[in-house]
């Protein structure tokens, strides 16, 4: 009877705590800091600079969190994370939010319990070989040695395609983007795998870029986005509605430098509801009714982010292709802002 | 009248449960193991409505789903199309033919260094104190990086072994060539060397999870009973010469019935050595031996044959001094001495510390993932806890198998101290 009590007592307050974690917007308020789960090293998308902060296509959607929520985009902590333990991190509440081109898929929904709240990349796994091997199509492959990040979807596509194409491989796996350039530099694997964003930002930071070629075959969907625990929806809504609204900044001609000035003089309805100047759709977050405003204001719109981490002219030199808005033929979309 | 009683006998008291010496610690011992077993459910309990929280159920049934991987390094059959549980034995196994190979080389090295150290030769024991100080205090995670990246980084590319037709006509040699007269090639992935073939094999037979591979047993079945008979000849031998005092003359017989039957199968089979050749991105056929293995292998035996050093050391200096003079008096040689006097007797302060060193050696081969080796670590506690994202599970079981290899080395290794302690007559 008493030990009966002892585990009901117990069991309540392990459900009270579990509660407690689940709302994460009023922890990072309380807090002060968003912690946000980042790639431990990968140029252009979230790499920390010469100076120690982070920079990067991913960073800066973590920025926009960090600025709708606490009104400050340096407000972030970036706990970099490797494809093996970036999914433990967020579980365990050691980030709030993950932003580390981190692949949609059902398993990771389902079995692993996450929430992926919008889609900030559509992407492919490719292919990175050395010019002078010769070879022009990823099914020239055969009996050649492949180096693959692991714990990755990546690493699934690419037994799935060899095995498909009736041609064999030699895996190495390695456990981070450094060690597998390093392993691919070194001719230790004649072929370098991943995402194709990821390719082209390894390929920029070569010092011989040139001799290095992206092979034509895309062999997966890979639709990376921000992801976080499952079972806190307002959470969820919040890091997907600051998103969309950097998508409807782009699509409403809002940037970083005019925001301001489009606040005096729009006349568009959704544009003022989105900054906080009519309604109070903000507030129906848990946010202040600026919030988006403030996100736009610290890192610009979509286009903005896109163009000045990985867009033409970077380095990394990434086209818009699927990632374009939907006026343009791509596939970036948001829903209306009422 | 009164009578003398010895002592009062008004029965059990609560209150003798803490002052009553009989008691009290059976009171301590009672109190300490409730509140052992609370602490123990509270984190049960606690697991159990935290994994229900997160909505997962505590099951082992991911094990036989497809795992959907490849592993490089696999010593019985293994594709992608396999569950994860095969993707375990795969790992388990790597795990234990690098602690297997490790442990012997290991003690062959150390033995030979302690014994060195000991050395009154002065270049030879100090060079010998220089080793065992540098492996000793320099941390093995180290050592298998270092070793790795220098396998990968000064040997040729595959492609450098090439041999074109411009270059045969302009009478170029190749930046790289094989050695061993063209039998083995070492790449910067790894090393190729030949395989055995047999063209008139037995087959193998089909277990159900494993297939047995008859050549390979009958071979080994072969030696056992050629090493067995020659115990038998060394043995009647000796018997002759305590009876006689005349020893008969056995190495011809020795030699004899150790390899003769052995060539006999294998050329009956067929044998032959399949050579490694260049085909496309790599070599083909042989046997690849990546560079990982390789490294983890230097790395772990250099590293615990320098602690095998002082283990051995201290076991030789543990003799007294009396026992090699007593045997000098006696007319045995210095190498009759160490082997007859000194070693038997040092065995038995060596080999309880040794024990230790086997079972860090096998747990230290998981830091074979710094190198992409894919031992238990990288198959169920890596890629497969990854991708099914069932950590408590693989960790638990991770546990749960380098528990059971190390009690069984340890099991096995104090049988073997048993056999050498000093028999107590």
């Amino acid at each position: 009877m008493k030990k009966s009590v002892f585990f009901g007592a117990l069991a309540a307050t392990t459900l009270v705590a579990g509660l407690a974690g689940a709302a994460t917007l009023d922890d990072i308020k309380a807090r002060g800091e968003l912690l946000c789960g980042s790639n431990t090293g990968l140029t252009g998308f979230g790499a920390p600079d010469a100076s120690g902060s982070w920079a990067g296509f991913d960073v800066d959607l973590c920025r926009a969190v960090a600025a709708a929520v606490l009104g400050d985009p340096n407000k972030v902590k970036f706990v970099p994370t490797t494809g093996e333990t970036r999914f433990t991190a967020l579980q365990s509440g050691e980030v709030d939010l993950l932003v580390r081109n981190s692949t949609w898929t059902s398993s990771r929904d389902s079995e692993l319990a996450l929430d992926f709240v919008a889609v900030n990349y559509y992407d492919g796994q490719g292919f990175m070989v050395k010019k002078d091997l010769g070879v022009s199509s990823a099914k020239e492959l055969d009996g050649a040695t492949v180096c693959i990040q692991t714990g990755t979807t990546t690493e699934l596509n690419l037994a799935d395609f060899f095995k498909q194409n009736n041609i064999t491989y030699q895996p190495v796996t390695v456990a981070d983007d450094s060690e597998a350039q390093r392993q691919y530099v070194a001719g230790a694997c004649d072929a370098y795998t991943t995402d194709a964003s990821g390719l082209a930002a390894s390929r920029a930071t070569l010092p011989d870029a040139e001799n290095h070629i992206i092979l034509p075959e895309i062999i997966s969907k890979e639709p990376l986005g921000p992801v976080v625990r499952h079972g806190d929806s307002n959470w969820g809504d919040v890091v997907r509605w600051t998103y969309y609204a950097l998508l409807i900044a782009e699509e409403k001609g809002v940037t970083s430098a005019n925001v301001e000035e489009v606040l005096a003089s729009t006349t568009d309805e959704e544009v003022k509801r989105l900054l906080g100047a009519s309604g109070d759709m903000g507030a129906k977050f848990g946010l202040d009714n600026d919030a988006f405003k403030r996100s736009i204001a610290a890192v610009g719109n979509y286009g903005e982010i896109f163009s000045r981490n990985i867009g033409e002219g970077t380095t990394i030199n990434l086209a818009r292709g699927l990632n374009a808005l939907w006026t343009q033929g791509g596939l970036q979309y948001a829903p209306p802002f009422r | 009248m009164t009578m003398a009683t010895d002592a009062p006998k008004d029965g059990f008291r609560l209150s003798m449960l803490v002052y009553d010496t009989r008691y009290r610690s059976y009171t301590i011992q009672i109190v300490v193991l409730v509140l052992f077993a609370l602490a123990v459910a509270w984190l049960l309990n606690n697991t159990v409505q935290n994994l229900a929280a997160r909505g997962k159920e505590f099951n082992f049934g991911f094990l036989w789903q497809r795992a959907g991987y490849d592993i490089g390094q696999q010593l019985i059959p293994y594709n992608n199309d396999d569950n994860h549980f095969r993707a375990l034995l795969i790992g388990l196994l790597n795990t234990l033919v690098v602690a297997v190979l490790g442990c012997i080389f290991a003690t062959i090295l150390g033995v030979l260094i302690g014994v060195l150290r000991l050395s009154r030769n002065w270049l030879v024991s100090r060079l010998m104190t220089v080793y065992v100080e540098m492996f000793r205090n320099v941390p093995l995670l180290l050592w298998i990086l270092l070793s790795y990246v220098i396998l990968s980084e000064v040997t040729p590319q595959p492609r450098d072994f090439r041999v074109t037709d411009e270059m045969v006509a302009a009478g170029e040699e190749p930046a790289a060539s094989m050695m061993l007269f063209d039998t083995i090639a070492v790449t910067n992935r790894g090393t190729n060397i030949p395989s055995a073939l047999f063209e008139r094999g037995l087959g193998t037979v089909d277990l159900g999870f494993v297939s047995l591979n008859l050549d390979f047993w009958v071979i080994l079945a072969v030696i056992a009973g050629s090493i067995f008979v020659n115990r038998r000849i060394v043995h009647s031998a000796r018997a002759t010469q305590e009876a006689t005092g005349v020893r008969p003359v056995t190495w011809w017989k020795s030699i004899l019935i150790l390899f003769a039957p052995v060539i006999a199968v294998i050329v009956a089979m067929g044998f032959h050595l399949e050579i490694p050749s260049l085909k496309g991105f790599n070599f083909q056929g042989g046997i690849l031996v990546a560079h990982s293995f390789t490294a983890l292998l230097i790395a772990l035996t250099l590293y615990t044959a320098a602690f095998i050093a002082e283990i051995v050391r201290a076991g030789i200096q543990a003799i007294s001094r009396g026992q090699s003079e007593a045997a000098f008096a006696l007319g045995l040689r210095p190498n009759r001495t160490m082997n007859l006097i000194i070693l038997p007797q040092a065995l038995r302060v060596i080999i309880p510390p040794l024990i230790s060193q086997y079972l860090n050696l096998t747990k230290n081969t998981s830091l074979g993932i710094a190198v992409s080796y894919l031992d238990l670590r990288g198959t169920l506690g890596g890629i497969t806890l990854n991708q099914t994202g069932r950590e408590l599970e693989c960790m638990l079981l991770m546990m749960l198998i380098y528990l059971s290899i190390s009690l069984m080395i340890s099991a096995v290794m104090n049988m073997y101290n048993n056999s050498v302690q000093l028999k107590a007559r």
